[in-house]
């Protein structure tokens, strides 16, 4: 059974579809990229995947771990295993990061019938985190991403997603903004954490981010489908050509066929 | 204002009260005269309806239903044990306390005052210390001002602190005004007059709790005089039985390149209302005004700020906060006046509600007169819900729904709340607000 099975999947967001029919299906021990141009739905399909209300799922389904993922709420979701590291991280001001933290930790270990951990517990849990993805236990105290620079945002994303330690881990354009170094330090804490067990999907508009993110197999979104699925040859092949050789077929056959759905599951089985 | 034929009659309930206090009185004769000239200013301008615009948004007519007795004896014994939950942890701090409007001695801690502080009550210093007691009306004059006048009338307790120049005063002044079953159907006017001299520096906390559940009516006065350079924090925490009706008023007047603080807390009674009214009477001075209320159930909670801007060169800030869920109504009117020779006046103000429910309401109203032409005042007022995106972000987490929507509740406090300069206040409050809508301890 795998991990992740998304039939058909249509979503609007307002009047305006922007998902008009994705099939995905992704094992636990495989890294998934999903690129495309910007406007073909990356990040739509990320957010929905997490449960945002915002956007209305009109069609198909999702299958994660034998699950019904479309009937759950975004909590129930996240406890369940799914982690989506934000395109833009929330700021809350107010809030405490190791506060924000430990409450979600709890909630995690909560309904995967574990004991909460005392703050204690948590400081030492939280010491080995940090040292994941460079961050000082300075940043614990802070308010939850205010006044974060972009890449400490991003960061703090990797370590959030470090503790709460994500079956399915989705990472929306975490690459955005970033400067090299930085780059490699959210890659690495990905990468450490990668294991046979659980599986990324891994959201970028640029190959760059593959380069330290290595991934098994490369999904083409254009306009709400996924007009071409391969391996990661096919993210070099973008590098080298654009999108444009892509995108002209597929906003052509907006109501066409699902040629991508055939050429993905045979490249998955492979 | 004008006295309006409906408000007149209301003052004659309290005549019968006033009448046995006056048989009562062990005050001087010229305290007692100032009391008689305030119930006659009293009758004359009677109580404000919502005809008045100071008191558009809040009608007392519920407080004037009711008739509340004087209290004159002193009520039964209170341990200290009942105090802990009041006291913020704190051990180090001088303490006032008054039991249903009586100040009482074995409850109270004094006695180490540094040189240069005197704390008096005032029921004794009538006579041991007129110099003291002779401040009272020189600040808040209960002119035109209901409330105050009808504290005037009933004066007897409170206290009378003066802080010497150039004294520093570590730890806070706490001053808990305790409501017992005893204060049920009874009416309580406590009285300050608070002077910090010349360059001192001093904290005053006053507290209005209660111990039991019952309808009671307190309506205090503090008078406050800041001297050239000193710097006073004054704290106010009110947390009255959910029955009862609270009216409390301070007022300030600063001299030159003072710094006036104040907070003002407001999670109790069924009916409050406070004004922190204070006159920057100096160049170079300012005003920090600052308050969080948080309201449930039926709850009505009025703050009218005022700050006067006398002289030039002078600062004001402003933020005020207020939580409203079930049918709770809260008001805000920030009065901000700049006198034409106030140039330079750099004033602001924010006010920030967030609605938990559909049925809670607010009134905000800024109201900024200005007379001087070089000047920077800007005021702003939101009133929203709770942030969907930041919702999401945190069930995203795993974090319930529920317990998303209290944390950002509390993170909506949290910035006032941080600007509390007492440490034990600031982490106590947070707590208090933390627990009020998370249920969680506020450990990290």
């Amino acid at each position: 059974m795998p991990l992740l099975e998304i039939r058909g999947l249509t979503a609007t967001v307002g009047d305006t579809q922007i998902l008009n029919g994705i099939d995905l299906t992704a094992d636990a021990g495989e890294v998934h990229a999903i690129m495309g141009p910007n406007g073909s739905g990356k990040s739509t399909l990320a957010q929905v995947l997490a449960g945002n209300p915002a956007y209305d799922v009109t069609g198909g389904s999702v299958r994660y771990d034998g699950k019904d993922l479309l009937a759950m709420q975004p909590e129930e979701r996240a406890q369940a295993g799914i982690f989506l590291a934000f395109q833009y991280p929330v700021e809350i001001p107010g809030v405490s990061n190791a506060y924000f933290l430990r409450a979600a930790y709890n909630e995690m270990r909560k309904a995967r019938g574990m004991e909460e951990v005392d703050p204690l517990e948590f400081a030492d849990l939280m010491d080995e985190r940090l040292r994941l993805v460079d961050m000082d236990a300075s940043m614990l105290t802070r308010s939850v991403n205010a006044g974060f620079s972009g890449g400490e945002k991003k960061r703090n994303e990797i370590l959030q997603m470090a503790v709460l330690d994500p079956k399915l881990a989705i990472l929306d354009e975490t690459d955005s903004g970033l400067d090299i170094d930085a780059l490699r330090v959210v890659a690495n804490g990905v990468n450490q954490l990668r294991r046979p067990d659980n599986a990324s999907i891994v959201v970028t508009h640029y190959q760059r981010l593959l380069n330290y993110i290595v991934p098994d197999f490369v999904h083409v979104l254009v306009a709400g489908r996924i007009v071409r699925s391969g391996t990661r040859s096919l993210a070099l092949e973008l590098e080298d050509k654009g999108y444009d050789w892509l995108t002209g077929g597929a906003s052509g056959s907006a109501s066409g066929g699902s040629f991508a759905a055939a050429g993905q599951s045979a490249a998955i089985g492979a | 204002m004008t006295p309006s034929a409906v408000a007149a009659p209301a003052a004659e309930g309290f005549l019968a009260a006033f009448e046995a206090v006056e048989r009562g009185a062990s005050v001087p004769g010229q305290v007692s005269a100032n009391r008689r000239a305030a119930f006659d200013h009293l009758s004359t301008i009677g109580f404000p309806t919502t005809k008045n615009e100071d008191w558009h948004y809040t009608s007392v007519a519920p407080l004037l239903e009711h008739t509340f007795a004087p209290i004159t004896a002193r009520t039964g014994p209170v341990g200290r044990a009942q105090l802990v939950p009041f006291t913020f942890g704190a051990t180090s701090w001088h303490t006032a306390v008054f039991v249903n409007g009586r100040f009482s001695p074995e409850l109270s801690d004094l006695g180490r005052l540094p040189r240069g502080v005197r704390v008096v009550d005032l029921a004794g210093a009538w006579t041991t210390a007129p110099d003291l007691a002779g401040r009272v009306g020189t600040v808040a004059t209960g002119r035109d001002q209901a409330f105050t006048a009808l504290n005037a009338a009933f004066v007897y307790d409170g206290l009378v602190v003066d802080v010497a120049q150039d004294v520093h005063l570590p730890d806070p002044i706490h001053v808990i005004f305790l409501a017992t079953a005893d204060a049920a159907g009874a009416m309580t006017h406590p009285r300050m007059h608070v002077a910090v001299g010349a360059r001192a520096r001093a904290t005053i906390i006053e507290s209005y709790v209660s111990v039991a559940d019952a309808c009671y009516f307190t309506n205090a006065v503090t008078e406050v005089s800041v001297g050239e350079g000193a710097t006073l924090l004054h704290y106010k925490i009110q947390r009255e039985a959910e029955r009862a009706f609270h009216v409390g008023t301070s007022e300030a007047v600063q001299a030159r390149d003072s710094h006036y603080v104040s907070f003002s807390l407001a999670t109790g009674s069924a009916l409050s209302r406070t004004n922190v009214y204070t006159t920057l009477a100096g160049e170079g001075g300012g005003a920090t005004l600052n308050g969080l209320y948080m309201l449930d159930g039926t709850q009505h909670c009025d703050h009218q700020t005022r700050i006067v801007h006398a002289q030039p060169n002078c600062f004001s800030r402003e933020l005020y906060k207020g939580i409203l869920d079930g049918r709770s109504h809260g008001v805000f009117n920030g009065k901000v006046y700049v006198h034409p020779i106030a140039q330079k006046t750099d004033g602001k103000q924010t006010s920030k509600t967030l609605l938990l429910s559909e049925h809670a309401r607010v009134d905000t109203k800024p109201q900024l007169e200005i007379f001087a032409d070089d000047v920077k005042c800007t005021h702003g007022a939101t009133v929203g819900q709770i942030d969907r995106t930041a919702l999401f972000y945190m069930k995203s987490r795993g974090i319930a729904t529920e317990t998303a929507r209290r944390l950002l509740t509390y993170a909506f406090a949290a910035d006032v709340l941080e600007t509390l300069d007492v440490p034990e206040v600031r982490t106590t409050l947070e707590r208090v607000t933390l627990e009020r809508f998370t249920g969680m301890d506020a450990t990290l």
